[in-house]
């Protein structure tokens, strides 16, 4: 018996500020207006995406105690633009990236759950941690919380306002003109938490949302944060695009579900993923080339050796050499706010290899960036890509994809006018939207039917 | 300088009304409070009547007929959604009308409201601003955990007055705060130059470096400066603590005279306030709060107050003036009110179904008659509206 086709789950991620955001192409539009996300949002919807997903980051980049200036800088505000999203499409879900670490549970929790109302049952947060005293340097506790404290802080937190979340059950309000009874509980929304991050107790102001909670993402990579998706979240943010990668990682998450008395299905994997169309194999490849230049300019190029040489490396030549002097691994990290430099555990074996490579293949410095940084994930002809698509996805690489164009607001046009249609010939991706809410869109269950059946079972 | 023009009309839009028993009345939608069709009515109601920007109550708390302290009472409406969220999803769905959401500043992050607030103002092409609120209710200091707020026992003692100047002074900081970081990046930060493969010029974006006593923040901002530059600040007074905040830190202050004398006193009071912050040459609103019965005849919007009071049980009272009457009497008031000092007002309607459409239908008509109030917008920002200029940047190079 054949195993019956798995259906693809897609995502749009607006660019965000990345080198792999192309500002300066022709036809780059605003990363900041309105009318950018609405674009973005409408092209995603009419292919029929399961959601649109917002990043953020808390504090502008630096890197040598100045502002980094050559990517993107500027964003809205998550919530807002999410809310104001759901005026302008009908089923999209709402995906934002909301820290744990510089927000409390209440307020959050009042802010999805509104979304969710707002938007007919489309919210989720993708929980994200920090610690860094620079980013806290924004906020009223400041730096307050030790790195090793961080999940322990983001469970209690998600926790929390999975309590708050469950105050109010969906029945309470009668709003009985006749009767003169508006609610059936005086005592709707009463909650207590006492832990080791949160002591609060009182009672919630938003009723129960159309979806119960968001949809929870996580995106932590380290064993904790596996275990922490494995054990609260229904989808994993994770940047493991390539076959044999997602494969591990897919295998990985999925085993460690049955310890929390879930199943397979109840959490979707969907790494981010890039990509370029060409009308056919050979011409994306080409574009793909001319793409990465753009990404990589001989300033970017220098400023990326900075993050593994920690040194201000801005009088280097970057059609030249590779730097002769050693990285300084003694101080503190030039670049602050972004969580990329973490990748470079050795930077001592890291520029001895990069060296190595680089006078092998005759290689400058800016050849090396784009030839080590991140490729795109796909790139061929609409046929090459769908193809590989649904091949990870059968092949249990992944559950789909959460897709970032390189071209803000209109480079996901591409992939849904050429992909998108052979994907649903294919009859592995919806032509329509099945039900109104996110959980529909991801085969996910809604919290009370979930625990309806947890009770059935036990 | 105070504004001369025609006189500036909002509305304050909460559940289903002022009146605690106002979600019982026929016209009342009391089960769509928590979608947004709701609200996007009441706005395209508001804004058919040409009124220049609508406030929405929030809190961080159940809604509570008493001061300090949830009620459990199950005869009202109680929850809500997000304020500032309910004008984010507004904001496309309307082109002239501004949106100004509620905010609690006291268990709250500058940062993040600040970014909330220039996102708004993104969302809505420039109609965005801010009512800016403190809470003393323990109960809510609980919910964050973060602080406990003495309890208030007596209203005139002095711990109270130095708790509530104290709230007040960190709203004025919170305000600050807020206001540096729209400031934070300059109109032209954004440069795209490829030539030097620099995205911005960071030279315009500046670190606020506020220090005040119960929080700093270094910024600069993640958003961009939005469209207004710096979206409206608002402020409800009713006392010299807060009518020094509305003075010194907002565009419009909302207070609550009962009659004419009392509105030239509380103006005079809050102009030399404001002269006395150095802002004499800048224009402040001062807009009087009123809740209104709207009826064509007179007797009727008394009788339909007194149903509304049998319903509740008790008379309802409120800080503001309760007006019940017909369009042609208050614009009869406002005019007076006006001549008084206010430069608009800030009409609660007791019935949101009924008397936010007399409002629009019935007082604006009645007004344009008069030349006492707008026939179309004349203004693409919130700013415009209120005869606000958008303001130069503090940071940028005169």
């Amino acid at each position: 018996m054949t195993k019956p086709l798995k259906q693809i789950h897609l995502a749009a991620h607006f660019p965000g500020v990345n080198n792999t955001t192309v500002w300066s192409d022709p036809a780059a539009g605003s990363h900041i207006e309105f009318s950018s996300f609405v674009h973005f949002a409408q092209t995603a919807e009419r292919a029929k995406f399961d959601f649109l997903f917002l990043a953020e980051g808390l504090r502008l980049r630096e890197q040598g105690g100045k502002i980094y200036d050559l990517d993107v800088v500027g964003r809205p505000d998550t919530f807002t633009v999410l809310a104001a999203l759901a005026a302008v499409t009908e089923h999209l879900g709402l995906t934002g990236t909301i820290n744990s670490t510089f927000n409390e549970p209440y307020e959050v929790a009042r802010q999805f759950a509104s979304l969710d109302h707002l938007s007919g049952g489309r919210s989720a947060w993708n929980v994200v941690t920090s610690w860094d005293a620079f980013t806290g340097e924004n906020f009223r506790r400041g730096g307050f919380l030790p790195q090793d404290e961080r999940y322990s802080r983001a469970k209690e937190f998600l926790a929390t306002t999975n309590e708050l979340f469950d105050s109010w059950h969906g029945d309470e309000i009668l709003a009985d003109q006749a009767t003169g009874t508006f609610l059936n509980d005086a005592k709707a929304g009463s909650f207590v938490h006492t832990g080791q991050h949160f002591d609060i107790h009182g009672q919630f102001n938003v009723p129960r949302s159309p979806q119960g909670r968001p949809v929870i993402f996580q995106a932590g990579d380290s064993d904790e944060g596996r275990e922490f998706a494995a054990s609260s979240a229904d989808a994993i943010f994770s940047r493991y695009a390539t076959l044999d990668d997602g494969q591990a990682f897919y295998t990985d998450v999925k085993n460690r579900l049955a310890k929390y008395g879930r199943s397979h299905d109840q959490l979707k994997i969907l790494p981010a993923a890039s990509f370029i169309l060409g009308d056919t194999d050979a011409e994306a490849e080409e574009l793909a080339k001319e793409v990465r230049r753009q990404q990589v300019s001989g300033a970017t190029a220098l400023k990326h050796l900075e993050f593994v040489w920690n040194r201000d490396l801005s009088s280097y030549d970057p059609e030249g050499p590779l730097p002769d002097v050693d990285p300084d691994v003694s101080g503190t990290h030039i670049s602050q706010g972004r969580a990329q430099v973490r990748m470079y555990r050795d930077p001592l074996a890291t520029a001895r290899e990069w060296r190595e490579r680089a006078a092998a293949n005759n290689w400058s410095i800016r050849d090396l960036v784009i030839e080590t940084g991140n490729r795109q994930n796909f790139i061929g002809s609409p046929a090459t890509v769908a193809k590989t698509i649904n091949d990870y996805v059968q092949a249990d690489a992944s559950d789909g994809f959460i897709l970032v164009p390189h071209i803000t607001p209109t480079g996901l046009d591409v992939f849904a006018d050429k992909v998108v249609p052979l994907l649903q010939e294919q009859g592995v991706f919806r032509t329509e939207y099945e039900g109104p809410t996110l959980r529909d869109h991801l085969g996910l269950a809604h919290p009370d039917a979930e625990a309806a059946g947890a009770r059935v079972a036990s | 300088m105070s504004p001369s023009s025609s006189l500036h009309l909002a509305v304050a839009l909460d559940g289903t009304g002022w009146h605690p028993a106002s979600w019982r009345e026929p016209v009342a939608r009391p089960r769509d409070l928590l979608t947004a069709g709701y609200w996007a009515d009441l706005v395209a109601e508001a804004e058919r009547g040409l009124l220049d920007f609508v406030t929405i109550e929030d809190g961080l708390g159940p809604q509570s007929s008493h001061f300090l302290d949830p009620d459990e009472r199950t005869d009202q409406v109680r929850g809500r959604l997000d304020a500032v969220l309910i004008a984010a999803r507004i904001a496309p769905l309307s082109r002239h009308i501004g949106l100004v959401p509620t905010a609690v500043v006291t268990h709250t992050e500058p940062f993040h409201l600040s970014k909330a607030i220039a996102t708004l103002d993104y969302v809505s092409t420039g109609r965005a601003g801010l009512r800016v609120q403190i809470t003393a209710r323990p109960n809510e200091a609980a919910h964050f955990g973060r602080r406990t707020i003495p309890r208030i026992e007596a209203y005139d003692s002095p711990d109270t007055r130095d708790l509530v100047t104290d709230l007040f002074d960190e709203t004025a900081d919170y305000v600050e705060a807020v206001r540096r970081l729209w400031d934070s990046w300059e109109d032209d930060a954004e440069i795209r130059d490829v030539a030097t493969g620099r995205f911005v010029d960071r030279d315009k974006l500046h670190y606020i470096d506020f220090e005040g006593r119960h929080f700093s923040v270094k910024g600069p901002s993640i958003t961009p400066r939005p469209p207004q530059g710096q979206p409206l600040v608002t402020a409800l007074a009713h006392d010299t603590v807060p009518y020094r905040l509305v003075a010194r830190a907002t565009d419009v202050g909302y207070v609550t005279p009962h009659a004419a004398d009392q509105a030239r006193a509380i103006v005079a009071e809050i102009r030399a306030e404001q002269a006395g912050a150095g802002r004499a040459d800048e224009l402040l609103h001062v807009f009087g709060d009123l809740v209104v019965f709207l009826d064509d005849d007179p007797a009727e919007a008394a009788a339909r107050r007194d149903r509304l009071d049998a319903l509740a049980g008790e008379p309802y009272t409120s800080d503001a003036r309760i007006f019940a009457g017909t369009p042609a009497q208050l614009a009869d008031l406002l005019v007076e009110l006006q001549e008084a000092g206010l430069t608009g007002f800030r009409l609660r309607p007791a019935v949101l179904g009924h008397d936010l459409p007399a409002v629009t239908r019935g007082l604006v008509p009645e007004l344009q008659r008069r030349g006492a109030f707008r026939r179309a917008y004349e203004a693409d920002t919130l700013r415009g509206l209120l005869g606000l200029p958008r303001p130069a940047n503090r940071y940028a190079a005169a």
